[in-house]
């Protein structure tokens, strides 16, 4: 990659020579970072014509990605150093699987960066939805290309959190709030899991870099630790790829704007769990129980998906049902890692992210052109929408795996995966056939139903998108129709490549659009049969369907999501109140409590002696010790709260005179000092409190925080006695005392100390100086304010 | 609080804390003394005016609000640890000036001293913030207060 790689071959050296020190594929994640950061900007100069300008971004990454097919297989490693010193290096890979992906996230963001323009031309927050638009795509292209566990999980965090702001980006709506809530907490519970799983893969593995993991073969399956890895990694993947019982947050991420849901909840983000359980593939599959679990958890949500499709009435959620069911295949068909599945699940993303980004990016303009987007309520769109109604037929034949389509491809492969599994799982064929057939219809639902028939009154003032809101569903639709006559396009480099990087094998595609009329081919026809049989009937009685079976399914996952915040909320409140009942007194005992238990017991522990040699003292220490431990006695038993704090503060000037008395000046002046302020502070604080006599004996157990007292005095006595029997170590204050006149210029050590040599700690204690302030001030306002 | 000894006292007393403030500030590095201790006599001279003539006065003594009093030694603080970056020296790095006054006598220009005077500025505004909202008599109507 010349011209690209502009840094030399020298570094290249000590990484083990397959990793080049070229700043391409960082560029590819970090473009979009820099693009965010400058939308607000850019709409606010160009409007929503920013967004041709953005898009320049994620088309430029396409195309060097295009450009770099035939490095696909080995693949491109590429490592940054960023933080030397702990060994921790920007690592990024780029082969078969990523690429796929990558093109994904850069082609159809592309396309929907320009349709976001027209989507929400005149919004005033467009700037905002830009920058987060931008930076999950970056983020997204972080997770894809990472060949670092550590880095993957930064930028699949990213995701779900760019995930939340575009979710919740109507922030008005509380429905929205709700589902951006809930999608971040569901994927970022997932996350956690996540994160433990790969800490642990990694520890197992003895690598940071993902390519030395899977590279390696399926040794982990040995550790005894591989079960909870995997469970740990699937609970990661399931969560973010909406897998049952996981998916209720889905079809709730509808709330976003349309062209989120294009990309983010259809072609991408969600499809993160499907890229990393493939990217893992080569370490953690081939088990029995990955097979299980992927298998039984994916045909279970493909079927459930699809159902649930039939009984909406909503577009945009009847196309978040088949999402959840495509990602359901996806993680099916990656269950039994063989080849043909791997190739199966390949040919379906691709198909997928075509058919899906296009078809949402029509119900966008249904909705945003007919003003709504209820099945119920459309009809006729045909004639004043023909772009948006080609393109959307268009896609359903892929959808549905009609011949001429991509579909047709991809059914093909997933046939050919099926009966590579037959054997034993016969029950799956079953479940993937009626998914087949009922996907069938909703392809037609979606293709037919608002297009066709008597116009309705929504149809009647709608009118055609403009072009910026064609543009990505006419392109995308296209690319699934060329790609289904010419298989050969991507079959070798996209298909054959990713399916090569999953395997960890070489991978070959052979695609013969038509074989011959043998059973497949009859069984093929038979779904399509049923399929439209199936259609006729949800056109008579799918209203009824809803009626029975709504009021069961209302109490899904979606609903133990809302019982489970309940339950948090009220654990939270439970437990607040154990610990934080808000009584100074209270916290004060705890702390001072649990210090003198700790102490008390490392002392008992260990060997300790204590120092009790005794030179008689001076008579003046006697004195300060007197008048200091008299005014402790008087705090301890006064009976008023003024009382109280002037003898506190006599005990406090104590302390300053046994300071001064051993040599402290510096902090003998700021104990005065703080002392008198403290006591001001105090009285202040006292002139507003209702009772100036303390509460009385009965609600305060005095006896108990009489011995917590006593305790600590006595503990932290012992304490320093054993200090003190340790020989006294010189070396830290001989090296101040002889480097601060010539290092400092300064005499006066204490101060040379704060404001040279440890300044960054005195800064830290400035800040927290300031935040303080900020705080008592705050609450002082809260206290005014409630009392007017 | 109507005391007229106590506010003859203040009158005298009130300015000497403050330039005694600024003179433990002053000689801090070599002597007791420093940003710390001086925040802390000045805050003692703003509180007393406080009490003796109420928090209006002292206020006006203070001339900024105290929390952006604060916040302008928190700024100080940090400019005095950028300047050892300019000469590509650690930041924090102390940077001495020393003007010839002429007659032998030098005057030590540094950052520390800045960064003290930070420090300084910080103590007076976070705790002149703290004690001047405790000292609005409660039972009066704040309504110029947030």
């Amino acid at each position: 990659m010349p011209g690209l790689s502009g840094e030399g071959h020298a570094a290249d050296e000590g990484l083990e020579g397959r990793f080049r020190s070229g700043r391409a594929v960082l560029t590819v994640v970090l473009a979009p970072f820099v693009a965010a950061g400058a939308a607000p900007l850019l709409v606010r100069l160009l409007g929503h014509r920013a967004s041709f300008v953005l898009a320049l971004v994620p088309a430029a990454s396409f195309l060097w990605l295009v450009a770099r097919t035939d490095e696909a297989t080995p693949g491109i490693l590429e490592s940054t150093p960023w933080v030397p010193g702990l060994d921790v290096a920007l690592d990024f890979s780029l082969d078969g699987l990523s690429l796929i992906f990558s093109l994904l996230i850069s082609g159809i963001g592309t396309l929907i960066v320009v349709y976001a323009g027209g989507y929400l031309k005149g919004h005033p927050m467009l700037g905002r939805f830009f920058l987060f638009l931008m930076m999950f795509m970056g983020a997204m292209q972080g997770v894809v290309l990472a060949d670092n566990v550590v880095s993957l999980f930064v930028f699949w965090e990213l995701t779900s959190l760019a995930s939340y702001l575009l979710v919740g980006f109507e922030s008005s709506k509380p429905a929205a709030r709700r589902a951006a809530l809930q999608a971040l907490l569901i994927t970022g519970t997932g996350g956690l899991a996540l994160l433990a799983g790969l800490l642990m893969l990694a520890n197992a593995g003895g690598s940071w870099r993902i390519s030395d993991l899977t590279g390696a073969g399926s040794w982990i399956q040995d550790d005894p630790l591989y079960l909870p890895i995997l469970i740990l990694v699937v609970l990661g993947c399931f969560t973010k790829s909406a897998q049952w019982p996981f998916h209720s947050w889905l079809p709730g991420a509808m709330q976003a704007p349309t062209p989120v849901s294009a990309y983010l909840h259809s072609a991408t983000m969600v499809k993160a769990g499907v890229y990393l359980l493939a990217r893992l593939d080569p370490a953690l599959g081939g088990s029995p129980e990955w097979l299980w679990i992927l298998t039984g958890i994916g045909g279970l949500t493909m079927l459930m998906g699809v159902v649930f499709a039939l009984l909406e009435t909503d577009l945009k959620l009847v196309l978040a049902w088949t999402t959840v069911s495509a990602l359901g295949t996806l993680v099916f068909l990656l269950g039994p890692t063989h080849e043909p599945g791997a190739k199966a699940a390949m040919a379906f993303l691709l198909v997928h992210a075509l058919y899906k980004g296009a078809l949402f990016m029509a119900a966008g303009n249904v909705d945003h052109e007919a003003g709504t987007r209820d099945l119920t309520k459309l009809g006729g769109l045909m004639r004043v929408m023909p772009v948006t109604f080609a393109t959307a037929a268009l896609a359903c034949v892929s959808m549905a795996g009609l011949p001429l389509g991509l579909g047709w491809v991809a059914k093909e492969l997933i046939g050919a995966a099926k009966i590579a599994l037959e054997d034993e799982f016969g029950i799956t064929v079953i479940a993937a056939t009626l998914t087949n057939l009922m996907l069938f219809c909703v392809a037609a639902i979606v293709a037919i139903v608002p297009f066709t028939g008597k116009p309705t009154e929504p149809a009647e003032h709608a009118h055609e998108a403009p072009w910026s809101m064609l543009a990505g569903p006419v392109v995308l639709s296209s690319l699934g129709l060329v790609f289904g006559m010419a298989p050969n396009l991507v079959a070798d480099s996209l298909i054959a490549a990713a399916t090569t990087a999953v395997m960890g094998r070489k991978a070959t595609l052979d695609i013969v659009l038509f074989k011959a009329v043998d059973w497949k081919f009859l069984l093929t026809l038979a779904t399509f049969a049923a399929g439209a049989v199936l259609f006729a009937f949800w056109r008579r009685s799918a209203a009824r369907w809803r009626a029975a079976l709504n009021p069961t399914l209302d109490r899904g996952p979606d609903r133990g999501y809302d019982h489970a915040m309940a339950g948090l909320a009220a654990l939270a409140t439970w437990q607040t109140r154990i610990w934080q009942p808000g009584l100074l007194h209270r916290y004060m005992a705890a702390s001072f409590a649990v210090v003198t238990l700790a102490v008390a017991a490392s002392l008992a522990r260990g060997d300790v002696r204590f120092n009790l040699s005794f030179d008689g003292g001076r008579l003046i220490e006697w004195a300060v010790f007197a008048v200091t431990a008299a005014a402790g006695l008087v705090a301890a038993f006064a009976t008023t709260r003024l009382l109280a704090v002037t003898a506190l503060g006599m005990l406090g000037l104590g302390v300053a005179m046994i300071f001064m008395l051993f040599g402290a000046p510096d902090l003998a002046i700021t104990q005065f000092m703080v002392e008198t302020l403290v006591v001001v502070i105090l009285a202040l604080v006292l002139i507003r409190l209702p009772g100036f006599r303390l509460s009385s004996r009965s609600d305060r157990p005095r006896w108990l925080y009489g011995s917590i007292s006593v305790g600590t005095g006595a503990i932290v006595t012992l304490l320093l006695l054993g200090v003190l029997a340790e020989p006294f170590d010189p070396r830290l204050s001989e090296w101040f005392g002889a480097t601060a006149v010539p290092d400092a210029f300064g005499h006066n050590i204490v101060n040379v100390i704060l404001v040279d040599f440890r300044a960054l700690d005195t800064l830290g204690e400035i800040i927290v100086v300031f935040a303080a302030a900020l705080s008592a001030l705050a609450a002082i306002g809260i206290g005014a304010r409630a009392r007017r | 609080m109507n005391s007229l000894i106590l506010r003859a006292a203040t009158r005298v007393l009130a300015p000497m804390m403050l330039m005694l403030s600024l003179f433990l500030l002053w000689r801090g590095h070599n002597l007791p003394g420093g940003g710390f201790i001086g925040g802390l006599v000045a805050t003692s001279a703003i509180a007393l005016q406080g009490i003796a003539f109420g928090p209006e006065v002292a206020r006006r003594t203070l001339v900024l609000p105290p929390a952006v009093l604060a916040g302008v030694g928190l700024v100080v603080a940090v400019i005095a640890t950028l300047p050892a970056g300019l000469v590509e020296l650690p930041f924090f790095t102390g940077l001495w000036l020393k003007l010839d006054l002429g007659d032998g006598a030098i005057l030590p220009l540094s950052t520390p001293l800045l960064f003290d005077i930070g420090v300084f500025l910080v103590v007076i505004g976070g705790v002149c913030a703290i004690l001047l909202a405790l000292e609005e008599d409660p039972e009066t109507d704040q309504a110029g207060e947030p």
